[in-house]
């Protein structure tokens, strides 16, 4: 996992609640084996019309977000499944980082397992964002993991919250399965004294 | 010393492996459940590290989300309607499976179906566990009085190194159903009923325990379709306490505890109900004795109607977003603000998925469809959730009052509910669906879902159009 500091990107608005694993990664793209190459795939059904072009209409076919590595959602973003393909669709298309109001809890542990930062922010703060974007042709702006800030060109910044631990995993780009595994004797021990009582 | 639990804390803390300040609880996994298209990527991470499954027998596998379901006589002949993507993830799940030394339930088994219906049916689902699968609907198995989620595949490949997960403690929330079923209003109905009244957010951060004396008067299937549904609310699981009804369901099934370990098990499973004084970070009353059978008619499974009803108004919403939201819905749809459903419609009726298609679902399907015929131009698939349930069903003949009527009767497997073994609606084409989510081109590119009992979808199958099940049973 690539550590993370800064991310610094045009923010790609997508203001709609409840977007789902769905919509991010349709299932008929699920039959695969890997993890690469859904890049293309990421909101398939929203980005490209039925003959296969891309729909101008999408945020993600505008030039002017072309690059863009950070995401603008509404509330409960990354709801519905708990397909992973969701965050490997999202960051193979190049997305570092996704703004939300709020995110789906099995999207949002499956974000930070690969390096794909979810950012909660409050209702007025996320319109600042949102209004941002459509006023200003070009405004990239800043999230600062380390001081849990996002600078934007207005010269405002705002705060968000993340757990110690996952913004540490972060930081550092740490596999938490190695935390886990420091735990071996732990678990070990537990396995012995653990009861299921029957069996 | 006085005990204070609720039924989840109960379980959470028997499973604390260990915690560290400021971090996740490192909690123990008594079950994982996998198949064949959440798992490949999981297997090839523990090879590229050079790491081995810690406890196989503590890992279950199925083939269930993209095999065909088109009824055939062989396994070979059934594989032989599957598209080469699916052949080669069900040949990486058996490469798996023989390699690390999992149990595989797979297409040639007469224990295959899908996941969280084989799991409750074979025993292996057990009152006080952790359970988890790469699979949301994972909460299923709270019907148990298990603590059952939905992960990742990151974390069904942490679950298969070290038996482990990290979590972060969630709140609890307790909805209680109160009041007295109306006849012809299901399980289904409640609990679409509490995703609309609750919404899909609002069960984020909780596990919801299901208490009431409606919940007690449920049977098993209907209990696993209430808590299959608790991540449509958002939820981290659903549970609902184990009582006499699950013992009974318990009993003899081939994974369960025999002869003494039997004696101790429910002796143990009966300390896991909530004590009287316990405490929820929230708790709601529904009475549900004046509920209608109740169907969507959007784009979420919070967006519904009682069968009665009409569609709501954009314009009588708080907000902006909300006003939107339902705007992009309807147009998806093709419904109008204030629309009546009754009548309208419909091209497909799907009656399976991991919500709907055990043995009380298909009874209660075939008592609408007994003497009718299927409406002309419908297309209705009624797909068992499991061999099983096949074999029992067809003991009962039920697979012939579907045939008869017009039906056709299904292989197991997640079908339409997923759409990703070939059983999909067209574009634009309208479905009433016993499944669990109606999300934009959930059941195949552009179709429309509208989910519902399996009353309701029945009753919908014979009239061709949404139909009030009330009136035909």
């Amino acid at each position: 996992m690539r550590p993370i500091r800064i991310i610094r990107s045009q923010v790609i608005p997508l203001n709609i609640n409840n977007i789902d694993t769905d919509q991010i990664i349709p299932a008929r793209y699920l039959k695969t084996i890997d993890k690469s190459g859904l890049g293309k795939q990421l909101f398939a059904d929203w980005r490209y019309l039925p003959d296969g072009s891309p729909n101008p209409e999408f945020p993600l076919n505008q030039q002017r977000y072309n690059g863009a590595s950070i995401l603008l959602a509404g509330e409960n973003f990354g709801c519905g499944s708990s397909r992973e393909h969701a965050p490997w669709a999202l960051m193979a298309y190049g997305i570092r980082a996704v703004i939300a109001l709020s995110f789906a809890d099995i999207f949002h542990n499956n974000a930070l397992k690969n390096g794909l930062l979810p950012v909660q922010v409050n209702r007025d703060d996320h319109q600042m964002i949102l209004d941002m974007t459509q006023e200003l042709i070009y405004s990239p702006i800043s999230i600062d993991l380390e001081n849990q800030l996002i600078y934007l060109p207005i010269l405002r910044t705002v705060a968000f919250d993340i757990d110690p631990f996952s913004k540490n995993c972060l930081l550092k780009g740490m596999d938490d399965l190695d935390y886990i595994q420091s735990f071996s004797q732990q678990i070990e021990e537990f396995e012995k004294k653990h009861f299921i009582p029957y069996q | 010393m006085k005990e204070n639990h609720n039924l989840f804390e109960k379980i959470w803390n028997s499973h604390v492996v260990a915690q560290e300040k400021d971090s996740p609880t490192l909690l123990y996994i008594d079950l994982q459940l996998i198949h064949e298209v959440t798992s490949p990527q999981a297997f090839t991470g523990l090879k590229e590290k050079g790491l081995s499954v810690r406890r196989p027998e503590k890992t279950v596998a199925t083939t269930d989300h993209s095999t065909p379901t088109i009824p055939a006589a062989t396994t070979e002949e059934r594989l032989s309607y599957a598209d080469e993507e699916c052949r080669k993830q069900i040949a990486k799940l058996e490469e798996n499976c023989r390699t690390y030394g999992i149990t595989l339930h797979g297409l040639d088994s007469s224990t295959n179906g899908i996941v969280h219906v084989i799991g409750p049916e074979l025993g292996l689902t057990q009152p006080g566990m952790t359970i988890v699968c790469g699979d949301s609907h994972t909460s299923t198995h709270g019907a148990f009085g298990a603590l059952a989620f939905g992960i990742g595949t990151s974390e069904v490949e942490q679950v298969l190194a070290t038996q482990c997960l990290l979590q972060h403690k969630p709140k609890t929330m307790e909805i209680r159903i109160e009041g007295t079923l109306a006849k012809g209003v299901t399980a289904k109905d409640i609990i679409l009923h509490i995703i609309h009244t609750i919404g899909v957010g609002g069960g984020v951060g909780y596990v919801i325990e299901y208490t009431g004396s409606v919940i007690r008067s449920l049977n098993m299937e209907q209990r696993m379709t209430i808590c299959n549904m608790s991540i449509e609310a958002g939820a981290r699981a659903g549970m609902i306490a184990p009582d006499d009804t699950t013992i009974q369901y318990l009993a003899d099934r081939p994974f369960s505890p025999k002869g003494e370990a039997w004696d101790k098990a429910v002796k143990y499973w009966k300390t896991l109900p909530s004590d009287p004084q316990a405490v929820y970070d929230n708790s709601i009353t529904i009475n549900v004795s004046r509920l209608e059978p109740v169907i969507t008619f959007g784009t979420n499974p919070g967006m519904s109607i009682p069968i009665t009803g009409k569609i709501p108004s954009p314009e009588t919403l708080p907000n902006a977003d909300a006003k939107a939201n339902l705007e992009k819905a309807l147009q998806y749809m093709g419904f109008k603000p204030k629309q009546k459903l009754l009548g309208h419609p419909i091209n497909t009726v799907f009656i399976g998925s991991c919500t709907n298609s055990r043995l009380t679902d298909l009874r209660e399907a075939a008592q609408i469809f007994q003497g009718r015929k299927v409406a002309p131009g419908v297309r209705v698939l009624v797909v068992p959730g499991s061999n099983q349930i096949k074999k029992q069903a067809e003991a009962e003949g039920l697979h012939n009052i579907f045939i008869n009527a017009g039906a056709e009767w299904r292989e197991p497997g997640c079908s339409m509910c997923i759409a990703m073994n070939g059983d999909q609606l067209a574009p634009g084409e309208y479905s009433v669906s016993t499944s669990n989510r109606n999300f934009e081109g959930r059941q195949g590119k552009g179709g429309r879902t509208l989910l519902a009992s399996p009353l309701t979808a029945a009753a919908a199958a014979v009239t061709g159009v949404i139909t009030d099940p009330r009136t035909m049973i």
